[in-house]
């Protein structure tokens, strides 16, 4: 199986996480997309370390794990916040900053 | 299991290639159906089959550690919060399918088309070899050959990922804490309030056994008419005149209406 092929799914995932991103309303499922896209990304990188036969790549896929997690917490507690001060998760509802 | 897959023979090959097409067409398909499907908790079920399939891949491409990271962490863990939060913030809430941007939906599609095609013409100009022999790094030793490029080649990002990780678990706690604003109810401040309310006693409990065997059905009240003060605010009442079929088929009751309510009188209370 050569690596384009993991690669290839990998960019097919990634644009779809990007659509999520893009047509969702829902926060959490924004969210969600957001680590499809990191998940997208972590593929490509242990695709290509396979390819070139050492662990670099695995060890980025691996730092990327780590660095969504916190991204994840970080961001479900932010959308608590919102959700106690607005009552909705829908990113419609926080638009105070717009003009 | 890594090594058995990331052997060279003809039939691993094809094994191989079939596995990689199921799983590929898995995740597309998962990934998909979590755009398309309304509720977030669908979406979660999703981006799981999404999660686990990449953690097949991951060990058919000769990195059994990330597989089981991917699996411990993401599915496990990083999921988890997630639905946690969803039960947290109200589970029914389907998303909205009104567009509130007019021709969002249109844009977001080519935009996603334009970046597909540019993503894929880069990949066919990259030169992108066969997969590498298996190696000892690639295999077997794994584990010991990421731990080594860990604590020495990566150390210092490895450090600062501990320090993000405090840092992220802190926001969290602060991002998250409520302070009290007012200060907190007493057990006189309590009792007061009930004496304000003018309804001493505690709410009436539902009409669990006078026509059903549920706890969504209003008590009745002597008049025979029904009290929705007894029914829990979070379980939407049904008719409450609704004719019930019966939960014992096979015990003949008579039903308790307004009139038997009526006519019953308690024995006890009427000798004393």
């Amino acid at each position: 199986m050569s690596p384009i092929h993991y690669v290839a799914l990998s960019v097919l995932l990634f644009v779809i996480g990007g659509v999520g991103v893009l047509v969702r309303r829902n926060a959490i499922v924004i969210f969600m997309c957001i680590e499809l896209m990191l998940n997208a990304c972590n593929l490509a990188f242990v695709a290509f370390a396979n390819m070139h036969a050492n662990l670099d790549g695995q060890v980025i896929a691996f730092f990327v794990m780590v660095v969504a997690a916190a991204e994840v917490v970080v961001g479900l507690a932010i959308l608590m916040a919102i959700y106690r001060a607005r009552r909705s998760a829908s990113v419609d509802d926080a638009n105070l900053l717009k003009y | 299991m890594t090594h058995v897959l990331a052997a060279g023979t003809n039939t691993d090959v094809i094994a191989r290639e079939t596995l990689f097409w199921i799983l590929a067409v898995l995740a597309v398909g998962a990934a998909l159906a979590m755009i398309l499907v309304r509720r977030a908790v669908h979406c979660a079920m999703m981006l799981a089959v999404v999660m686990l399939c990449l953690a097949t891949m991951y060990a058919m491409l000769g990195a059994p550690f990330l597989a089981f990271v991917q699996i411990i962490v993401y599915t496990g863990a990083v999921l988890m919060l997630f639905l946690f939060v969803l039960m947290l913030i109200g589970i029914s809430s389907a998303d909205s399918i009104v567009e509130t941007i007019k021709g969002q939906r249109m844009a977001a599609g080519l935009a996603a088309v334009g970046l597909f095609v540019i993503l894929i013409l880069g990949i066919g100009h990259a030169a992108i070899g066969p997969a590498s022999r298996p190696t000892a790094a690639n295999g077997t030793d794994n584990l010991s050959g990421l731990a080594r490029l860990i604590f020495t080649t990566y150390v210092f990002p490895f450090e600062v990922t501990g320090a993000l990780l405090i840092t992220a678990a802190v926001g969290a706690m602060v991002l998250a804490h409520r302070e009290r604003t007012s200060p907190k109810p007493t057990q006189r401040d309590l009792a007061a309030r009930r004496l304000a309310s003018g309804h001493l006693a505690p709410d009436p409990s539902p009409g669990v056994y006078a026509l059903h065997d549920a706890a969504d059905r209003p008590a009745l009240l002597p008049d025979g008419s029904t009290s929705e003060l007894s029914v829990s605010a979070t379980l939407s009442p049904r008719d409450p005149n609704e004719v019930p079929t019966p939960v014992r088929p096979e015990i003949e009751t008579e039903p308790v209406t307004a009139a038997s309510g009526e006519r019953e009188a308690i024995p006890g209370r009427a000798e004393s």
